[in-house]
């Protein structure tokens, strides 16, 4: 069995946390608009904003970001999904964008994501929300909103599970050839 | 997990060596360039380095145009090579041109060529990967992809539609490759046109019906693909003259009644008005003819997109 890291109640917890750090970072809610990273972040964006929704009483707009034309790695990594939609209804001229993604890792993702969104517009701020940080950075990017610090080691794998794809909520460690139960 | 798909072969030949899962792959993507088609920064730095070469050995303006621009919007330098003014003139063979253009570095060749065959016979010898811009009757893919691309935009699917293809089939490397994209994609097609431009063989394909009258041929249809009337590529003798040919073959409102009222109109351009098509249909509410060209670079973006992704570092 895989180790867990979280459960059900810890995840839903963690994104309360953020989305109350989000608002009050903000000082409110004027000009935010969530964008989750596809796959991973899109989800728990979607989440966050309800969340944030239910405490201020307003409605926040949630994007997805798909950054596959913006990856440095594209001859290199073989295992990726297929190109998934881009769609910012709030667009980004002078919006507070929060990225949503659910694991922190090598920093390349957020760096992609960072160029895809400056060329649709530029924003008046860019944040970081992530659910999971499990280290080994290899640019210069910190997140603004950290759920759960995580060591571990290059090879290990961190996977998010989330009901929307069909699993029970949960994020769990997977050693190399271990696979999502 | 998503499981990725990749194109299975290093090179873009003709649709009928495709899956219908890499037509897919291909028209999803699209999806995603059209989307920074429509961006007031119409680049993204994807392709960044490589080199993309345009062997242009046959007048084309809108194709080789609509490559280029799909090149530079993936960030990609871009050469052109056309016909008239390179050292093919000089009588370099058409081999040594294209090992001269790999030797200068390019990762994708775009080839368009008056014979059938060429893009192949330039597959075996280059590294690069070669997509086939048009070779002589035979295909052209990224015509067939982004009319699939146009169909499926404006009616959420392929399968099950009425399509007609009408004009010279005979002639043209638009409707071999429309052919083999749409019954791939689970189509009714009819080809329409004279005899003398349509053989009977053509009705051999299954799923593929063969018709002389254009409004008995067009009748129900979903979507209509006017061809145009290859002069340059024709002897004589297919048909009287182009007033006659208008007459019998070309889309007028009135006979387009009788296909669906909510039919589309397609033409890979560029139309002879007046011959193959009347200018009312050409620009009316039906005709989804300049749409056709937005699409024709997200599908290209896609093309090379893909064609890259593949090869390992």
């Amino acid at each position: 069995m895989p180790k867990q890291l979280l459960d059900k109640k810890e995840i839903d917890r963690t994104l309360t946390r953020i989305s109350h750090e989000i608002i009050e970072k903000n000082k409110g809610t004027e000009g935010l608009c969530l964008v989750g990273i596809q796959r991973g972040g899109v989800h728990l964006a979607q989440r966050i904003a309800r969340k944030i929704g239910e405490t201020e009483g307003v409605e926040i707009p949630v994007g997805s970001l798909d950054i596959s034309f913006y990856r440095d790695d594209i001859r290199i990594r073989k295992k990726q999904p297929t190109v998934s939609r881009t769609e910012i209804p709030c667009g980004v001229d002078d919006k507070k964008i929060i990225l949503v993604d659910d694991v922190f890792f090598t920093g390349r993702s957020i760096r992609a994501a960072m160029d895809a969104i400056m060329d649709m517009g530029r924003p008046a701020l860019v944040q970081l929300a992530i659910l999971v940080d499990r280290g080994h950075r290899e640019l210069p990017i910190r997140a603004d909103y950290a759920g759960k610090n995580v060591p571990t080691s290059k090879a290990e794998r961190v996977e998010v599970l989330l009901k929307e794809d069909g699993y029970e909520d949960g994020v769990v460690l997977l050693q190399p050839g271990e696979d999502v139960p | 997990m998503n499981t990725r798909i990749l194109l299975k072969g290093k090179d873009l030949l003709g649709i009928k060596d495709l899956s219908t899962e890499e037509i897919m792959l291909l028209l999803n993507s699209a999806t995603s360039f059209k989307e920074i088609l429509g961006r007031d920064i119409k680049k993204v730095p994807t392709l960044r380095g490589r080199t993309v070469v345009n062997l242009f050995f046959e007048p084309s303006t809108r194709t080789r145009t609509s490559f280029e621009l799909a090149a530079k919007r993936l960030s990609t330098d871009v050469v052109n090579f056309s016909g008239p003014s390179s050292s093919i003139v000089k009588g370099e063979s058409l081999l040594d041109t294209a090992l001269t253009v790999q030797a200068l570095g390019a990762d994708l060749v775009i080839i368009r060529h008056s014979s059938s065959g060429v893009p192949h016979m330039l597959s075996r010898h280059l590294r690069a990967s070669v997509i086939n811009a048009g070779d002589g009757t035979n295909e052209h893919p990224t015509q067939a992809l982004l009319d699939a691309f146009t169909i499926l935009e404006k009616k959420g699917r392929i399968e099950g539609l009425r399509i007609a293809i009408v004009g010279d089939i005979l002639h043209s490397r638009v409707a071999k490759s429309n052919i083999y994209c749409l019954r791939k994609l689970g189509a009714e097609v009819r080809l329409i046109g004279p005899a003398t431009l349509l053989p009977r063989w053509f009705g051999e394909f299954e799923g593929v019906k063969v018709y002389h009258d254009l409004e008995t041929g067009i009748e129900g249809a979903d979507v209509i693909m006017m061809l145009r009337l290859q002069l340059e590529r024709q002897g004589t003798g297919f048909f009287p003259t182009t007033d006659e040919y208008f007459k019998e073959w070309g889309l007028t409102k009135k006979k387009l009644s009788a296909a669906k009222p909510d039919a589309i109109v397609m033409h890979p351009g560029p139309m002879n008005r007046g011959i193959e098509i009347a200018s009312e249909v050409a620009d009316g509410p039906n005709s989804v003819i300049l749409e056709q060209v937005t699409n024709g670079l997200a599908v290209r973006m896609a093309v090379m997109y893909h064609l890259e992704e593949r090869k390992e570092e």
